[in-house]
């Protein structure tokens, strides 16, 4: 065991340090997770196809499991048998798994690159780096789509998160997240708390029940979804009226498929997606995602990546080099959720909150539903 | 039809006649309506339209004139149908027309009467229809959600819905490029060959060790034969998530877990029992004297098996194999345990694409595996009827 740590300490060392590493210590083969549909395809366009470019002989194999990432983890890890090299979480997820000892801990400086300037990773990437085994990618946010048809004839467009709970004015379905993030905070806020306080007050038992309240005058218009191609599928089928979702589903929608749905960015929910490394992985294997990881998470890598999704990238530096999309040729930088006319009123998601009441705010909500 | 006629057949009379057009009516409008906002309109429209329709046509018209009515019937729904909803109503409103033609006529001249025999009662006749549309029905229910695949996945835009283009039969409101997706995705074609590598595989396993197993249980001296045979067909039974999570911990235990040959071991052991009940079947039909005669004439037991058993229960046989290969090649939660990322089946991707990304190749591969699975059944019937004769013509 002891050996084996200390080998893992070299091998990483030995490839942050930049020392090229003969390829007799890195396994020819990765298993990398992600999220399939269009976001992994951005992520094979900007940085997985030139680096198999650049390494012939390596080959990737992807498992779209992300969305059960911390289940397998745990199934992997009881079973003592780590069959992912390099697992894409959102940042909650990956704060579970770091807090289980199923991650690894990464010291950001040493295993990622410094940004053109010479920033160091820490600073570049900066307060994105939300937990210690976690290398964060892209911002991305929960917003709404809506379509624009099936407004009531005279009615301006909705511009306020609380048109959404607003049955009068703005009739018909809406598509929510089955779960209770930011459909709390979102309830509250269209219930007149401040947004400041919002955390203060879900806190406590009365608020949640004020919350849950504020989302029972809606709940039998609501159609609630768990995946994030749900809502751009009822919103395209004309079956909800409006619908929240990961704003780059939203994008690939409305840009890419021609659908007729809008966008409503106000109190748009940002969120991080990264990386993670498994826990136990033999030095060759790890040695293959060091190296990967280094070229993956560079400053010229993420901002490519903005060219095929419209997910901010995590790094300050990718900020300017941002471009236009690769194959319509748009300009992106409007379309990202951090654009400064997307994010005039932006919810800021608490994640030590959730990571503390979580399970409680499961339970209370999922009892709500059922009611 | 009318090869045939067991009672001769009268006029009914109109107080029979138009109420029970007029239901049919309501029924129908009742669809139509409910389709374009309100039921209850559908439903009074048309009852009023099929009672004045089927009163012109038995009382002012007569039989006489049943062939021009006819075809004005299927006119004037035509037209209704054009106007309702365009191009599709064209279609379902000859479709209603033609069936509505026919039904007035066939209850207005008693003709539903033809081909029963004369001493049912009325509630008996209504019962012989009655049940007809209920077996009707519960085919549609069942046959419908594969039906509407098929269309869908023609779909010239990547979402599950009918798009205005393709209910006008707009040709550029299809495409086959969720085809073309499936075939040229790197991704859906490696799925496509492990599934290809895995299944057959799979099935000759099950079919070796499952035909072994019946014979041997099917012998009077082997002990414990229920036991046996009770384990032996339990990946039946027991839940599949629970036989999974099973052999999920076990096979990692013994490095099978994310394995080719691991996740062919599974698959096998989920086919075996179809196998096993589809050769004792057999199996019963078999007549044991003829391997006591195969081996007075000094045939070996092995000679016997391959030269006198299997050509007979060989229906069983493959009838088993074909259920265990579709058990396999249909199969998700097991090899979402079992297999990793290399292994991903067919089954496996459509279920993370659906999760993912709602995307129309996924019922471009779903219509092309309904394709595989009817020419399988179709395969297992032609098996079953040539055994049946076979057995008719086997001694004993």
């Amino acid at each position: 065991m002891k050996l084996t740590k200390t080998l893992l300490a070299t091998t990483a060392l030995t490839v942050a340090a930049g020392v090229s590493a003969t390829a007799q210590e890195m396994a020819n083969s990765m298993t990398v997770v992600s999220w399939g549909g269009a976001y992994q395809n951005s992520q094979l366009k900007a940085y997985v196809e030139p680096y198999l470019a650049a390494n012939p002989g390596v080959s990737v194999t992807w498992d779209e499991s992300s969305a059960e990432a911390v289940a397998k983890m745990r199934a992997m890890n009881e079973a003592g048998n780590v069959t992912w090299d390099l697992v894409d979480a959102v940042a909650s997820d990956a704060m579970r798994l770091c807090d289980e000892g199923l991650a690894m801990e990464i010291d950001h400086d040493e295993v990622l690159a410094a940004a053109p300037d010479g920033t160091p990773a820490s600073e570049d990437f900066g307060q994105l780096i939300v937990s210690d085994c976690f290398i964060p990618q892209i911002v991305y946010s929960t917003t709404f789509g809506y379509r624009p048809d099936m407004l009531p004839a005279g009615t301006e467009p909705p511009d306020s998160v609380c048109d959404v709970f607003d049955l009068e004015t703005y009739p018909g379905k809406r598509a929510l997240q089955k779960r209770p993030i930011d459909n709390m905070e979102w309830a509250l806020y269209c219930d007149g708390v401040d947004k400041d306080d919002i955390y203060d007050v879900l806190s406590t038992d009365e608020g949640v029940s004020r919350a849950l309240a504020k989302l029972s005058t809606i709940k039998d218009q609501v159609v609630w979804w768990s995946a994030g191609a749900e809502t751009p599928q009822l919103l395209a089928d004309g079956e909800v009226f409006m619908g929240s979702t990961f704003n780059g589903r939203l994008f690939s929608a409305i840009a890419e498929q021609n659908q007729p749905i809008e966008m409503m960015w106000d109190m748009q929910s940002f969120d991080l997606d990264g990386w993670v490394v498994p826990t136990g992985l033999p030095a060759d294997r790890l040695a293959r995602v060091m190296d990967f990881l280094m070229f993956a998470t560079d400053t010229q890598r993420l901002a490519d990546q903005a060219a095929y999704i419209s997910y901010g990238p995590a790094r300050a530096s990718s900020a300017p080099l941002v471009g236009k999309h690769a194959e319509l040729g748009i300009e992106m930088a409007p379309h990202m959720p951090t654009d400064p006319a997307n994010a005039t009123n932006p919810h800021i998601y608490d994640y030590e909150w959730w990571a503390d009441n979580r399970d409680d705010l499961d339970a209370k909500f999922q009892a709500w539903l059922a009611q | 039809m009318s090869a045939m006629t067991l009672t001769p057949i009268e006029k009914k009379p109109l107080s029979f006649a138009l109420p029970t057009i007029c239901a049919a009516g309501g029924f129908a409008g009742l669809f139509v309506g409910t389709a374009h906002g309100s039921g209850l309109i559908g439903v009074v429209v048309g009852a009023v339209v099929l009672m004045v329709l089927g009163y012109i046509a038995l009382q002012i018209l007569g039989p006489g004139m049943e062939r021009p009515v006819r075809w004005g019937i299927i006119a004037l729904f035509t037209v209704a149908g054009v106007l309702l909803a365009g191009v599709p109503g064209f279609v379902l409103g000859g479709l209603f027309g033609w069936f509505f033609a026919f039904f007035v006529y066939w209850i207005g001249e008693g003709r539903y009467r033809a081909n029963l025999a004369p001493y049912l009662t009325g509630g008996q006749v209504l019962w012989h229809y009655a049940f007809r549309v209920i077996c009707g029905a519960i085919f549609v229910f069942l046959i419908t959600p594969i039906l509407v695949v098929m269309p869908l996945s023609f779909n010239a835009q990547n979402f599950f819905t009918f798009t205005p283009e393709m209910l006008r039969f707009d040709p550029a409101g299809y495409s086959l490029k969720h085809y073309q997706d499936f075939f040229t995705s790197s991704g859906w074609q490696q799925a496509l060959r492990n599934s290809l590598a895995i299944a057959p595989v799979a099935t000759l396993l099950s079919v070796s060790f499952g035909t072994l197993a019946a014979i041997g249980l099917s012998s009077e001296h082997v002990p414990f034969r229920r036991a046996i045979m009770a384990i032996l067909i339990s990946p039946m039974i027991v839940p599949l998530i629970i036989s999974a999570a099973g052999m999920y911990f076990f096979y990692s235990r013994i490095g099978l877990q994310g394995t080719y040959f691991g996740v062919v071991l599974a698959h096998a052991a989920l086919g075996i029992p179809f196998v096993i009940i589809t050769v004792t079947a057999t199996l019963v039909g078999f007549d044991r004297s003829l391997t006591r005669a195969a081996a007075s004439m000094g045939a070996n037991p092995v000679t016997t098996f391959f030269r006198v058993q299997m050509p007979l229960i060989l229906p069983g046989v493959i009838s088993g194999g074909l259920f265990a290969f579709i058990t396999s090649f249909d199969e998700v939660v097991v090899v979402l345990f079992v297999g990793s990322a290399n292994q991903q089946t067919l089954p496996w991707r459509m279920f993370t694409g659906l999760r993912e990304q709602i995307s129309p190749t996924i019922l471009a591969v779903a219509t092309i595996l309904v394709g595989i699975s009817v020419l399988l059944l179709i395969t297992l019937e032609m098996l079953r009827r040539r055994s049946e004769r076979l057995r008719g013509m086997s001694p004993g």
